[in-house]
């Protein structure tokens, strides 16, 4: 029980991470990366609404009709969504401001409700808790770090303090303007999927289709 | 899941049915929606308060930082004492004698409304309906309880969104205190240098209107020579942002204008003078 419990936990941190293994949820890491503060305030967010909807999809998973179980899923999901987009609204005004539409838009997340629908559905709710949790944090890790090169190189600055001060403000860098534009993030998402998949070749998938050498001598 | 407890009651023979059943389907969708609803509910009506309150000192905040006068940590609402705040009917340029609360009244959502919406004619600034009230702040010295600056509210079309900010005058509602945006959506690192202080320090000190009284404030591209004629309305456009640039300007000339503040700036400049 006690490993299975931390494998719930380690296991979506690389070996089965939903950014680089599963490629889900990669929208929200597109917007909210510009700079560490959003990033984390938006890691924290979305790991408390998988930890907690897991939890209670998994509490009353034996009385979901089958033929309604995503709808029950979203509601649940959403109402969770909306009192954490309420608490930060009350006590971190100014990274609400920020996040706008992106809190809510965790509903969509697929991270959320894919977790809900494969995991919580068959497990109690303890383990699906940690599940959840897991799944978040392996999203904030990938959040956290495409964060920190997106503002290190576009703002000279992480959370908010310079680190390298920049031309516009009478130092020598003159920052990298497309790291605050969104396709960055996919580049750098893109180039950790490939570290990590050099890393740990069991991750590459199995190429859909291969070209099939035609040699002269052979009969079609 | 086995159920070894016997079922009694409506509640519990209905627990009882099979999922699929669509008297428990219909059942538990009901169940589930009043739960989320009352949740939902509680958080949002436990926590309004504190939002309203975080709404407030974030307008008030902004406009501590358009005078200057704002420091990370300090007690907003005393610092905000010396604030008066106005309702400005903008087309006559009187102080509007209505019973709405200057403090809370929204000119942008009122602006959408039947009630308090104008079109605009010449839209320049790009944001189609004005409010017909806006709220001024007028900053008092303390002592004197003499006008020192105007603050005034400011919005505009820019190149991907409507830009927010205030603008603030000195008491000869000629020369500019300080510019701030505190809402826009521009492109980081182009329009969004709209945020980055050693541009918004250009527009301190710059005149807005000539001798006949029209708004000769405009944003220019490239550099703006200090000693060349006309110097003092100029202020050098942002590089990489053209159409942001632009977008400031028109606002400036929309809201300082005959359309925008015009009158009142007319009336109070008026009413200082013969204090």
């Amino acid at each position: 029980m006690a490993s299975q419990a931390k494998k719930n936990i380690v296991d979506p941190l690389i070996d089965n991470n939903p950014i680089t293994l599963q490629v889900l949820g990669i929208c929200s890491a597109l917007a909210v990366t510009t700079n560490m503060t959003a990033a984390l305030i938006m890691s924290i967010a979305l790991t408390s609404v998988t930890a907690f909807s897991g939890a209670i999809i998994s509490a009353i998973r034996a009385h979901i009709p089958s033929s309604i179980r995503i709808i029950v899923q979203m509601t649940i999901i959403a109402s969770l969504v909306i009192v954490v987009d309420q608490i930060l609204k009350a006590y971190a005004y100014e990274a609400s401001k920020q996040l706008s539409v992106f809190v809510g838009l965790i509903i969509t997340n697929c991270i959320v409700l894919g977790r809900a629908e494969a995991y919580a559905m068959k497990n109690p709710p303890m383990m699906s808790f940690l599940d959840g949790l897991g799944n978040g944090l392996g999203y904030s890790l990938i959040l956290m770090a495409v964060a920190f090169f997106r503002e290190l190189f576009g703002a000279g600055k992480l959370f908010g303090q310079t680190i390298i001060p920049v031309a516009n403000e009478g130092g020598w860098y003159v920052p990298n303007g497309l790291m605050l534009l969104p396709p960055s993030a996919f580049f750098i998402i893109g180039l950790m999927i490939w570290a990590i998949r050099s890393w740990k070749p069991q991750q590459v998938e199995a190429p859909d289709y291969q070209i099939h050498q035609v040699h002269r001598t052979e009969v079609l | 899941m086995t159920e070894t407890t016997p079922k009694s009651g409506f509640l519990g023979r209905l627990m009882a049915l099979p999922n699929d059943d669509p008297r428990k389907t219909i059942f538990i969708a009901v169940l589930l929606c009043l739960v989320c609803s009352v949740l939902v509910s509680t958080a949002a009506v436990a926590l309004k308060s504190q939002q309203t309150i975080n709404k407030k000192n974030d307008i008030r905040q902004n406009i501590l930082a358009v005078t200057g006068l704002y420091e990370p940590g300090m007690d907003i609402d005393a610092a905000f004492q010396r604030f008066d705040v106005r309702l400005v009917d903008l087309q006559t340029g009187q102080y509007a004698d209505v019973d709405l609360d200057p403090a809370t009244f929204d000119q942008y959502k009122a602006a959408a409304t039947p009630e308090y919406g104008v079109n605009i004619d010449d839209d320049i600034a790009g944001i189609g309906k004005r409010a017909k009230y806006a709220p001024i702040y007028l900053l008092r010295d303390p002592d004197s309880n003499a006008v020192q600056q105007v603050i005034l509210p400011v919005s505009g079309y820019g190149l991907w969104s409507t830009m927010y900010g205030f603008l603030s005058l000195e008491s000869d509602l000629n020369t500019i205190a300080g510019l701030r945006f505190y809402q826009h959506a521009e492109t980081p690192g182009l329009g969004g240098e709209i945020d980055n202080p050693r541009w918004r320090a250009k527009w301190e000190g710059k005149k807005i209107y000539d001798e006949n009284g029209n708004v000769e404030l405009r944003v220019v591209r490239g550099f703006v020579d200090e000693n060349a004629t006309n110097a003092e309305y100029k202020i050098d456009g942002l590089s990489g942002a053209t159409l942001t640039s632009q977008g400031v300007s028109n606002m400036m000339v929309y809201w300082l204008g005959d359309q925008g503040f015009g009158p009142f700036l007319q009336n109070l400049r008026t009413e200082l003078e013969s204090n």
